[in-house]
């Protein structure tokens, strides 16, 4: 009950061998794909550092870059392994290697697919991020002469003009801040005091827009200033303007921006996982084919490839098995062994008439 | 004898080739331009060199192309703000990439069958006029190379008309055909950190707020537009697009040459305001590096085109010699021209003159009257053999 089964002849194992060796290398190529992906979405969430707030986000790139320079090196190994397999003495030199590297292998790419699954839910971290990214930003947009924060002016009028989108969530957002600096506020002047006193914090609010949420599309000159009071501009409606700023708020913009990036990237790293999945299947069947025709003994005979020896069932109860064992092994020495009635007891079992027990011939497994 | 102009035509050009042969019996050309000596093995050599050469001048043929396209559509992109295109330059650039790319795939062909003496009799009489076509085109490459130099002026004229014709229409936003140009120059001003055509006092003498923003009952608007000759509404104001973005203060559009409209504001001493830059400077000098970088790697395209020729130039006489020798695994000599520049110069001279001579056929006395020069016993003049020349 070998799970799928499948015959391989000598020309069959030799082609199944040097087709494994090249897409082996391709999967190279592919894993240096993987690394550089992983470093522009690395260098893409560095450039707009200042917009995000502290958070988790750097653990995808991370894990995308170490998945990447992994899969070289395995795949690597892998064309290495492939290449001598035409030979079956130089698979000799391979054959005690081969199944670890085939188990460790299949874990690693897992990882690969929980690299895929983490770029789909980064979106939640990265809008909390920006969230208070952005509000603090706009916060310290007037204090360009602290240092450290000097050019968060700069970083946000770029923003808003690139990704062409105001404010937080929209262009209302500036009207809760103070965003002129109060080295430019004239305190002699009644008007200003007055509107500092009207605010409970002290800030000086108003219903005004920085430039840099004009939008350029708009066919009259922008209206930055009083922009809720329709009798101080001419033939001007607050209401019913749409073309005057941009109506899109910037976190809004740059999630889609980063959520585009991410899917994308999320795409290929699957497609390339379905790849190195297929590989490491041709590994195990050239793997298995070639251990049969060393049993057999005969290099020119056909030979059976499978993806497991017996039924998935009891491959598992097998290795649970081994591992129990294993699990008992360490118990070992605080028991007495002559209390333990089944160790190191003669087998009852019939080997013939000379009562010896055969040797034990190594299995593929 | 008039009737027949072609074949007397013919035979005047080969008395004239036949003049070399007179003067160098030996066979020995006496004062050639830098003689070099070619064995069998080197003349193989520098076919195949040559030919490789080749093939790597029609990839510097598809640079010269892809430059001039680039430069096309570089310049095809702020058509808006141009007053007369400069699309000289870049067509100039994008026929000689592509005539670069037809004359050394030929040339390449040539020196493939160089190597063998039999083919190379297919090639003998087209060599010396493909060397000159490739030489008068190697000019062509060199003229490109200097335009890209000199035409800087012509574009900042264009863009001087262009930028204030722009300018004067930004308002223009509900016209068709100009609808876009508030748009282009916003973008323009925003993108190269600049402001308006000179600097940005030139929008102080441009309405740029539409009639249609502006309310006729207010006496102050009425007023304004009064007080000008041609009833325009001009303000020391700026539109958005000229904020400086490393400003460390909000953006003042409006009131600029007022200080007392804004709080701790000089117009004099202010600098990070708006930007400071003109936007024909700006755009000058992102065209003038484009230029800079495709002339100088025009001109090493032509001194790379011309190193080729004068290999194929050398391998032409080398082989020609050795047809005239006879013996296919002899050496020969190559040489850039046979005799000095003097006489070739002088000797081309009086081609040319009796070709013009040719035209005035019907009268001439010297037509037609059996030469008088020794060809030996039987009074047949042989047959002109062509010589390299």
């Amino acid at each position: 009950m070998a799970v799928l089964k499948v015959k391989f002849t000598k020309t069959k194992r030799d082609k199944l061998a040097q087709v494994l060796w090249v897409l082996n290398w391709i999967s190279v190529v592919t894993g240096l794909i993987l690394f550089s992906l992983g470093l522009f979405l690395k260098v893409e969430l560095e450039k707009r550092r200042e917009l995000m707030a502290e958070r988790e986000l750097h653990s995808v790139p991370n894990m995308l870059i170490t998945v990447g320079l992994i899969a070289c090196a395995i795949n690597f190994l892998g064309g290495k392994i492939c290449y001598d397999c035409v030979d079956t003495n130089k698979f000799l030199r391979w054959k005690l290697v081969m199944l670890p590297y085939i188990i460790l292998t299949f874990f690693f790419t897992l990882c690969i697919l929980v690299g895929a699954l983490m770029c789909y839910s980064m979106r939640g971290e990265l809008e909390e991020a920006l969230v208070v990214g952005l509000q603090d930003a706009m916060r310290f947009y007037k204090d360009t002469d602290t240092p450290g924060r000097c050019f968060l002016k700069r970083t946000v009028d770029l923003l808003q003009i690139q990704f062409q989108c105001c404010g937080n969530t929209g262009h209302r957002d500036w009207f809760q801040i103070q965003w002129v600096s109060n080295r430019y506020l004239d305190m002699s002047c009644k008007e200003v005091v007055d509107r500092i006193r009207s605010n409970v914090e002290g800030k000086y609010l108003m219903d005004g827009v920085p430039f840099s949420c004009c939008n350029v599309n708009s066919p009259r000159p922008c209206i930055q200033y009083q922009i809720t009071n329709n009798s101080a501009h001419y033939n001007y409606d607050y209401q019913s303007e749409e073309l005057n700023l941009w109506k899109r708020g910037c976190r809004q913009a740059l999630l889609e921006y980063y959520t585009s990036i991410m899917h994308s990237i999320g795409f290929i790293v699957l497609i390339i996982w379905l790849f190195e999945l297929s590989v490491l299947t041709g590994v195990r069947y050239l793997q298995t084919a070639l251990e049969n025709v060393l049993r057999q003994g005969d290099p020119e005979c056909e030979s059976d490839g499978y993806l497991l020896e017996t039924s998935l069932a009891e491959t598992a109860r097998s290795n649970f098995n081994i591992i129990k064992s294993l699990g008992k092994l360490n118990q070992i020495n605080t028991t007495d062994s002559d209390r333990d009635p089944n160790i190191n007891r003669p087998s009852t079992a019939h080997y013939g008439p000379d009562n010896v027990p055969p040797k034990q011939i190594p299995l593929a497994s | 004898m008039t009737r027949i102009k072609h074949p007397q035509f013919i035979r005047l050009i080969l008395a004239n080739l036949d003049w070399p042969i007179n003067h160098v019996s030996s066979g020995e050309p006496k004062m050639a331009v830098l003689k070099v000596k070619f064995t069998k093995i080197n003349r193989g050599k520098l076919a195949q060199v040559l030919w490789v050469l080749n093939w790597v001048s029609v990839m510097t043929g598809m640079t010269l192309f892809s430059l001039g396209l680039f430069l096309k559509v570089e310049i095809d992109k702020r058509w808006e703000l141009m007053s007369d295109e400069v699309h000289s330059v870049p067509n100039m650039l994008i026929g000689v990439g592509l005539a670069a790319c037809g004359i050394n795939f030929l040339g390449g062909k040539i020196c493939y069958d160089c190597v063998d003496i039999g083919k190379f009799l297919r090639w003998k009489l087209l060599m010396l006029p493909y060397i000159i076509c490739t030489l008068f085109f190697t000019f062509f490459i060199l003229v490109g190379a200097l335009l890209c130099y000199t035409m800087r002026n012509a574009l900042e004229e264009a863009l001087y008309l262009g930028l204030r014709d722009a300018m004067r229409h930004y308002k223009d936003t509900d016209m068709p055909g100009r609808c876009y140009l508030k748009r282009t120059i916003d973008m323009l001003q925003i993108e190269f950190q600049c402001c308006g055509n000179g600097d940005f006092r030139d929008w102080f003498y441009i309405q740029w707020i539409s009639s249609r923003y502006l309310n006729m009952t207010n006496t102050e608007v009425v007023d304004r537009m009064r007080s000008n000759v041609e009833g325009k509404y001009l303000m020391d104001g700026v539109p958005f697009s000229c904020c400086n973005t490393f400003s460390p203060r909000p953006c003042i559009q409006e009131h600029l040459t007022n200080n007392s409209a804004h709080y701790s504001y000089d117009y004099h001493t202010e600098e990070l305001n708006l930007w400071q830059l003109g936007c024909r400077q700006a755009l000058l000098d992102h065209y003038t590096q484009i230029m800079q970088s495709t002339g100088f790697i025009v001109i090493l395209i032509w001194l790379f085109e011309l190193s080729v020729l004068t290999g194929v130039r050398y391998l032409q006489t080398a082989m020609e010699n050795v047809l005239r020798q006879g013996d296919p695994d002899s050496e020969s000599d190559g040489w850039l021209l046979e005799n000095s520049i003097a006489e070739t110069a002088r000797y081309n001279f009086n081609i040319i003159k009796n070709l013009g001579k040719c035209y005035q056929v019907d009268d001439d006395p010297n037509i037609d009257v059996p030469s008088s020069s020794q060809f030996g016993q039987d009074p047949v003049p042989t047959k002109g053999i062509p010589m390299a020349s």
